[in-house]
């Protein structure tokens, strides 16, 4: 394993200097490794971007989630001016917009009407961790509204949208695989360690679930949610599916290195000064399959977020009102929708670029964790 | 190696049986049982209700039911479709046609696509061609199917690239020649059929891509260099046929999610295939449908990964099974 090496100092004396001749630890040696990806580096940042504009939806969203416009459904994106019309550069500002067509929904400028964007303006109330406030980053005056990727069929701001779902859509994720893994891990190690029969039987019922095809067990236990469930027991509910459909993959491979890890002396080691079966496998066995566990967790997590995804957009998953970015899409399948009001496609965008920033950086930390399982 | 087979198959029963009850078991936890819809749906006859509930014993408790269930399956009878008002074997029936078309399609055309490509790109490793091809095969493996699909559609209808967006035929079908009727298909394959095959293309190409390069720093590609073997004989005889071996296994893969891989493309894109039924059968609880479609994937699952591993060890002398 990675970890116990220590690197002989590659460019001397420089080094020396810096860090006194410590030892560096192997997670910063690792760190030191991934910060030279650069590609990693930028996936990195583009998910701290992304994760912030969701924590904090309530500052950067202009509106709230649920704020409805009737007058201005499936608004074009608002187009945001710095030329003033006499042709000097100023601050941002907006025109107002009329809907020139009701039934195709076309919206035009309207140029006698100007609104300047405002910064920490009082917007739509929230609370946030019990904090009561109304901050928001930037708004317009009423009556104006400011839709900067342009609104759904609700005149719903899809800005706003994204934030508030990035909370559903990114998170989903992260809790999902922590539940799956922790469950692989355990279940993994205790087939792996035993062995034997318990080992035969154990695996055999994780490798049910492997072989049941997985977007069909998603769809068919979603289907049994009771309708009458709140947003929240929604969300944890779909989020423990996504988590019981992977946690038998996760339990497979733990199970194979936990299987040759204690085959290697310090497990007999602990077994001889009488350490409990228990200890053995949490304490001595699980720390050394870490570095696998998380080059696959970040690998993981775009599959639970495309899983839910593609869930609610086919109306199954996370449901309206609440935002998330499979079931914005939703409207996109009605082609006639698609095709008038293209910006509804934005939130595949943004899954898209997540995704390609987790494998980035999914990549990155296995070139520096684990520079053998490199495909 | 046929000790192995004969094992493998006995094997599949146990799974069999796992993979059902849990099918069976889901359907339970959901509220009502499965006749519940049906007793409110007024398409629905009485006698029908009876001769069901008298087929699958529902006034049983639960595991009687699931034996029951079981014996049915074994004589082929899955169950009554009350969204089809048909047997679920004869509605499966109708979809896996549609389903196999477009994923053996993809599936081939993905992999004469794919493997010349990942030979160039490990061929000429680190130029322009192979750095582009590399960058695009990222994306590929990235962008989810149904985005892609939603952006080809979006294109198709605004920019009148002329395919057909949706279904599988035209309205006027069945008065079409043989020959107008082929074409009429494949022109509603098309779109579909590209969003899967660029998805595994990309995933082929970068697999081919890295087997090839590992073959080529073997030393034995580098003794047939030595002897003076043109390169083309070192490439294509040598190292390229060992480099495919691994990809059987995704071979396998491939083959078992030939049902239900397919499904969320099926339903963006509006394909009558499984994966469609599988959507409207779960929003419609119709739950023998359900129950069957989930055992039916997990069958073509498991015979494919079976088929997976006999053709590595046909393959490959190395690998040994006992």
């Amino acid at each position: 394993m990675a970890k116990t090496m220590t690197e002989p100092k590659q460019n001397g004396h420089e080094q020396t200097y810096q860090d006194g001749g410590a030892i560096r630890s192997p997670w910063k040696m690792a760190w030191r490794k991934l910060r030279r990806h650069k590609l990693a580096m930028i996936g990195m940042w583009v998910l701290i971007v992304l994760h912030l504009f969701a924590i904090f939806a309530d500052f950067f969203a202009p509106y709230s989630e649920l704020t409805t416009d009737r007058r201005r459904t499936n608004h074009s994106p608002t187009r945001v001016h710095i030329i003033s019309p006499e042709g000097k550069l100023t601050r941002p500002f907006i025109y107002g917009y009329k809907r020139v067509d009701t039934v195709r929904n076309i919206y035009e400028e309207d140029h006698t009407q100007v609104y300047p964007i405002r910064f920490f303006v009082r917007g739509d109330k929230y609370s946030f961790f019990g904090i009561e406030s109304d901050l928001r980053l930037f708004g317009v005056d009423a009556p104006a509204k400011i839709y900067l990727v342009g609104a759904d069929r609700y005149g719903r701001d899809i800005f706003s949208r994204l934030a508030y779902g990035g909370r559903r859509s990114l998170f989903i994720g992260i809790i999902g695989l922590a539940i799956s893994m922790s469950i692989g891990l355990v279940y993994g190690g205790t087939s792996g360690y035993f062995g034997g029969w318990v080992d035969n039987l154990m695996m055999r019922i994780a490798e049910v679930i492997i072989s049941i095809p997985g977007f069909y067990l998603l769809l068919a236990l979603s289907a049994v949610l009771p309708p009458g469930l709140g947003s929240t027991e929604r969300f944890l509910m779909i989020t423990v599916i996504l988590a019981f459909i992977n946690w038998a993959g996760l339990a497979r491979v733990i199970r194979g290195m936990v299987l040759s890890i204690s085959q290697q002396d310090f497990v007999t080691a602990s077994e001889a000064v009488g350490c409990s079966q228990p200890r053995i496998i949490i304490r001595h066995i699980l720390p050394n399959t870490m570095s696998y566990v998380i080059v696959n967790a970040t690998l993981a997590i775009p599959g639970f977020i495309l899983s839910e995804a593609g869930l609610s957009l086919i109306g199954v998953g996370i449901q309206h009102p609440d935002a998330s970015w499979g079931n914005m899409l939703s409207e996109a399948l009605n082609l006639t929708s698609l095709t008038r009001y293209p910006w509804l496609l934005v939130p595949g965008f943004v899954i898209f670029i997540t995704v390609l920033s987790y494998s980035f950086f999914g990549d990155g930390i296995r070139d520096a964790l684990d520079p053998r399982a490199r495909t | 190696m046929f000790r192995y087979i004969v094992r493998r198959f006995l094997y599949i029963i146990p799974m069999l049986l796992g993979i059902s009850s849990l099918s069976f078991f889901i359907m339970q936890l959901a509220p009502g049982d499965a006749l519940t819809t049906m007793v409110l749906s007024p398409d629905i006859s009485d006698e029908v209700l009876n001769a069901m509930r008298a087929r699958f014993w529902l006034d049983q408790p639960p595991h009687m039911q699931y034996i029951r269930w079981i014996q049915r399956m074994m004589t082929g009878d899955m169950g009554h479709s009350f969204l089809w008002h048909a047997p679920v074997t004869w509605v499966i029936k109708q979809r896996v046609f549609n389903s196999l078309l477009l994923t053996v399609a993809s599936m081939i055309l993905s992999w004469i696509i794919a493997i010349p490509i990942g030979i160039h790109s490990a061929v000429n490793q680190y130029s322009w061609s192979d750095k582009l091809l590399t960058f695009i095969a990222f994306i590929g493996v990235a962008i989810p199917n149904w985005f892609f699909g939603l952006l080809l559609l979006y294109f198709t209808v605004s920019r009148g690239w002329g395919f057909p967006v949706g279904g599988m035929t035209s309205i006027d079908f069945a008065d079409f020649t043989f020959w107008e009727k082929v074409v009429d298909l494949i022109r509603h394959m098309f779109l579909p059929t590209i969003v899967l095959t660029t998805g595994t293309v990309a995933s082929l190409m970068r697999y081919m891509r890295s087997n090839l390069l590992d073959v080529l720093r073997q030393d034995y590609v580098t003794t047939a260099r030595a002897k003076g073997l043109s390169n083309r004989v070192v490439v294509y005889k040598h190292a390229v046929r060992n480099a495919i071996n691994p990809l059987i296994t995704i071979f396998g893969y491939q083959l078992g999610g030939l049902l239900g891989g397919a499904a969320l493309t099926e339903i963006v894109m509006n394909w009558p295939g499984i994966g469609s039924l599988m959507l409207s059968a779960v929003q419609g609880k119709d739950y023998y449908l359900v129950m069957g479609n989930l055992v039916i994937g997990a069958i073509m699952l498991i015979f494919g990964n079976l088929i997976a591993d006999i053709l590595l060890a046909v393959s490959d002398p190395r690998i040994r099974y006992e």
